[in-house]
């Protein structure tokens, strides 16, 4: 392994190796990713159920069959890969600091960089769950991983806080080896994860979702024993006289995922506060020249599809930035409107887009029968029509090219209104 | 027979057993959980005090200013991660301002060098960071923050690695007078020694019972604390401290010497063992702290914990031989008692030597110890490390960045861990953002393999604190 | 008149079932949709996803899955029959792990190849 690379992609999970393809595709000679873990596939590992593929294989797929055809891809392509390696950081002149255990310290350059880091989830600490502190107390991904990967069994009375993807796929999955789930627990008003999962991951197997609740106590001296929990008012305090108390073992918490930037952060790209991942141009090119992100480290999605799809975008510009250098031209600012939390990409240059640019966002609540927006100096540029939308599903337009003359002071704005208002 | 008998691991303990084991004396430290290090020791505010706040005359004051010298000579001595940040005491208004300055007269009484009162606009200067609303505060150069669980354990295996024995899982159930001192029965085995020295916490007042009429009673008081993320470490750069009142030193902000931002505690009676944080503590801590620096981010937080201060109706501790001649107390060590210890250590040596313990040094002692932290070292140390064992390249907890070969060294350390949190102690794994979702599976498995022990039995702390509850495909299921 | 929630793929579809019109679907986004809709109301079923051990493998367990979806009634039972399977590596993605669940026409399959222990 030489050290001079077109593109180096970091991260071997499903973003990884979709960009690196798509960049050798492209043309970039000499591609290399970089992966902590002794496996490709990331997180896809893991994620043993169903439902993987749909948008891009057009047929159903688990996680390590979805990985597994992108590893499969990688034979032969003349893509390198460096496992075990883990990126200490990286310059803006696209130096990377390097260790691995095969390699041992090494530093490495790029023309390119893409940063496919994913994310991580949120932990008792962060939302600072009282009580006190006995084993016990999981993420659902750690739950995932003991069971899916190694095969142990963390529990056998369950309650779960939080309803997201995970938390859901891993209630039926300890159902389904033998465990009890006793409860699944939101905060929220609503849940944060895909309907389906709430469909077939707790309703198939009768398990209770108590919706504007959460913990309020963990007790237990070595093990967890009990876990109190009570409804939330609309300003997310219990409501005291509604406490319940459940007699387990184990809490999973799936509270939430945090893209994880230490590493863009330590390297000056800029972050975006909303969605906690770098701020992206169309190409998925960072504020950094000719380092991109994709996947769950700029955003965190709600199917792979979809960033399978981001991630080729990524590493076809890596391997064109590699060939030519930086894309010139005028720039647009896209603006989050009402109840819309964020958007992906925030800025749009306008000759580098072909036909149209997909814009990726996320919604505050649920919403039913609306209209999305795009409006730029006060007049609406286009709209598209939802029947349903929720903060747990990743929103998608496509925004025509054609359109583009009518943009106004260099923004627009993407927002959710009433169909009346139209 | 021994010569001494020490019940506790925690700091005190692990102290006298380093003191101990410069001399020809057979000493065993007794502990009833399966690490030392894990009770106070590990659930505190992580600082070295300059030693302004004890009263003068006070045994407190004394081992305070001691022991503040002391611990930063031993942390350079055993690798222990330390840093002389200074604190500051911060006043609100003018009767706080008076209480400043009472305390920076007490502390040099005290003998507490470099003390000095900032004024408003001096403390902006050196703290941006610090409530505007803060009229003058207290420079205190000498404190620090260390890391008190690894100087408690670099102690102990120091201690160790020249002959002392450190027997854990071993609660002491009872100590009987003997002809020749006593006999100690822990963790079901029986000790013959002819002193005894209690360290053992909140618990030394049932220690103490065992051989002593009852003479103090160990009350103990909680204090709940938030341990935040790296991004806010560098918020402040001194000991922020409040002034102090009859509770205790009241919340402080302070960087910790991995990085991160500690708050707190409050104060509140608690039973023995409970560890507990509660909804009201917490809160109480956010307020307290946002007083002092406005600007802490809880949103930021990693981790909350409790620890318990081991008060006794004595305000100062209880140190040295009993009515019962043979038996020592260290006990009621509360604060300063982190920064105290060493000097504890040291004066209860002397005491035991008046008491007819023969001190001869021994010819051998062996003072240090290095530690491989491939995060601290250069790039071209890094390289150089990791083409010696590749084991170093191989990173196990990517938010610290902790090799596999730093945990294999622990497991390989004159006072190896056994638990997940053990590994965690010692090399700081599991200490960052995900607090151990990714690393605990994979810690645990190189302490399987590293041990000769089944996954299983890997505890994520103390025993019966199991991660894992069996295996899936087995046959069984739940009832 | 029976509302449900697609699950043929994760858009989750806000369906209507008419049990009086021979089970008419309405509010489906695809065909699939439509089907599921009859089906989840008549003869329910669910494509099942498990480990079973490995010996000698990089990893102690290789996922698996239904070759095919199998009825809602049936799934502790056909989940009871991995049990005692212990696959030897080398594992292959699409190996069969059990044949014909329960005498239903579905397999077991591996969805993860497992190479050998190094």
């Amino acid at each position: 392994m030489n050290g001079c690379y077109d593109v180096i992609v970091i991260g071997g999970g499903p973003a990884g190796l979709a960009a690196a393809l798509e960049a050798r595709r492209t043309g970039a000679a000499r591609v290399l990713i970089l992966e902590r873990n002794n496996e490709l596939g990331g997180i896809l590992n893991q994620c043993i159920h169903n439902g993987f593929g749909l948008h891009y294989f057009k047929e159903e797929l688990t996680g390590p069959e979805y990985a597994g055809r992108f590893i499969a891809e990688l034979e032969g392509s003349g893509i390198d890969v460096l496992l075990g390696a883990m990126v200490l950081d990286f310059n803006d002149g696209k130096t990377l600091h390097v260790m691995s255990r095969s390699h041992g310290y090494q530093e490495l350059h790029a023309k390119a960089v893409v940063l496919c880091m994913g994310c991580r989830e949120r932990t008792r600490g962060a939302i600072a769950i009282p009580g006190d502190r006995p084993a016990g107390v999981f993420t659902a991904g750690a739950a995932q991983l003991y069971m899916n990967i190694e095969g142990y069994m963390v529990g056998k009375r369950v309650v779960i806080l939080g309803s997201g993807d995970i938390g859901l796929i891993m209630a039926r999955r300890m159902t389904l080896e033998g465990a009890k789930v006793l409860a699944c627990v939101e905060l929220m008003p609503y849940s944060n994860g895909l309907n389906r999962n709430i469909v077939q991951c707790l309703n198939d197997y009768n398990i209770p979702l108590y919706l504007s609740h959460t913990i309020v106590d963990i007790r237990g001296d070595k093990r967890v024993e009990q876990v109190v929990v009570a409804e939330v008012g609309p300003d997310r305090n219990p409501i005291p006289g509604t406490e319940m108390v459940f007699d387990c073992d184990t809490v999973l918490l799936s509270v939430g995922l945090i893209p994880e930037n230490e590493l863009s952060r330590k390297a000056g790209v800029q972050i975006d506060r909303r969605t906690n991942g770098p701020v992206v141009y169309e190409n998925m090119e960072t504020s950094l020249p000719g380092v991109f992100a994709c996947g769950n480290v700029v955003h965190v999605h709600d199917l792979v599809d979809f960033v399978t799809a981001e991630s080729q975008r990524a590493g076809r510009a890596a391997a064109l930035y590699a060939q030519n250098g930086e894309p010139q031209g005028p720039c647009v600012e896209v603006r989050n409107g009402r109840a819309v939390n964020y958007t992906v990409p925030q800025h749009i240059r306008t000759g580098n887009v072909e036909k149209f640019v997909e814009i990726f966002f996320r919604v505050n609540n649920v919403y039913r029968n609306r209209v999305i927006r795009i409006s730029s100096g006060g007049k609406v540029l286009a709209s598209f029509k939802r029947e349903h939308m929720a903060p747990g599903e990743m929103e998608k337009v496509a925004f025509p090219k054609a359109l583009f003359p009518q943009i106004a002071d260099g923004e627009i704005t993407v927002s959710v209104e009433e169909e009346e208002a139209q | 027979m021994v010569d001494v008998v020490i019940v506790g691991g925690g700091i005190c303990g692990c102290s006298l057993l380093y003191e101990l084991s410069r001399y020809d004396v057979q000493a065993v430290l007794l502990e009833k959980e399966n690490d030392v290090s894990v009770g106070t020791t590990k659930a505190n505010s992580a600082i070295v005090h300059a030693g302004y706040d004890p009263h003068p005359g006070t045994k407190m004051a004394r081992y305070n200013v001691e022991g503040n010298a002391l611990v930063k000579e031993l942390c350079e001595k055993l690798d222990v991660p330390y840093q002389q940040i200074g604190s500051l005491v911060l006043a609100f208004d003018e009767e706080q301002d008076a209480l400043v300055r009472e305390l920076c007269a007490r502390g040099e009484k005290n003998g507490v060098p470099g003390l000095r009162v900032l004024s408003a606009t001096e403390l902006q200067e050196l703290e941006p960071n610090v409530s505007r609303e803060a009229t003058s505060a207290l420079l205190a150069p000498t404190a620090g923050i260390v890391s008190p669980w690894e100087l408690a354990i670099a102690l102990a295996e120091t201690a160790v690695k020249n002959g002392a024995r450190v027997e854990l899982n071993s609660e002491v159930t009872s100590i009987e007078k003997t002809e020749g001192g006593f006999r100690v029965t822990a963790g079901g085995r029986v000790t013959e020694t002819r002193f005894v020295v209690n360290a053992a916490g909140v618990w030394s007042d049932r220690v103490n019972d065992m051989a002593n009429p009852h003479a103090f009673t160990v009350s103990p008081n909680r204090g709940e604390y938030y341990l935040l993320d790296k991004s806010s470490g560098d918020l402040v750069h001194h000991v922020i401290f409040q002034c102090p009142s009859k509770v205790g030193k009241g919340v402080l902000v302070s960087p910790t010497v991995h990085g991160n931002l500690i708050v707190g505690p409050n104060a509140e009676d608690a039973e023995k063992g409970d560890l507990g944080t509660t909804a009201a503590g917490l809160a109480f801590v956010r307020q307290a702290a946002a007083r002092s620096v406005p600007a802490v981010n809880f949103r930021d937080s990693i981790r909350n914990f409790a620890g318990l201060r081991a008060l006794t109706e004595i305000d100062d501790f209880i140190v040295g031989e009993t009515e019962q001649k043979g038996f020592f107390n260290i006990a009621g060590i509360k604060s300063p008692g982190l920064t105290s210890a060493p000097a504890i250590a040291r004066d209860v040596v002397r005491m035991l030597g008046e008491a007819g313990l023969p001190l001869r040094e021994k010819d051998s002692f062996c003072d240090e110890r290095h530690v491989v932290r491939i995060r601290h070292l250069s790039h071209e140390e890094r390289a150089k490390k990791m083409a010696e064992n590749p084991l170093y390249g191989q990173i196990v907890c990517r938010c610290e960045t902790i090799t596999e070969g730093e945990i294999v060294d622990a497991l390989h350390s004159p006072l190896p861990p056994c638990s997940i949190d053990g590994v965690k102690r010692r090399c700081g794994s599991g200490m960052g953002r995900c607090q151990g979702g990714f690393c605990g599976p994979r810690v645990q498995e190189i302490i399987a393999r590293e041990l000769g022990v089944p996954q299983q039995d890997v505890m994520q702390d103390r025993a019966g604190t199991a991660v894992i509850l069996g295996e899936t495909k087995k046959g069984g299921r739940a009832e | 008149m029976t509302e449900l929630i697609c699950i043929v793929c994760p858009k989750g579809c806000h369906l209507k079932v008419d049990e009086e019109k021979d089970f008419a679907v309405t509010g489906n986004g695809c065909p699939r949709g439509a089907e599921y809709g009859k089906k989840e109301l008549t003869n329910p079923t669910r494509v099942i996803t498990s480990t079973v051990r490995v010996e000698g493998g990089a990893i102690r367990r290789a996922s698996v899955k239904t070759s095919s979806d199998i009825p809602k009634g049936k799934i502790f039972e056909a989940m009871r029959l991995l049990d005692n399977v212990t696959l030897q590596a080398p594992v292959h993605m699409g190996d069969i792990v059990v044949h014909d669940i329960l005498g239903l026409g579905v397999d077991f399959v591996a969805t993860k190849n497992v190479p050998p222990r190094t």
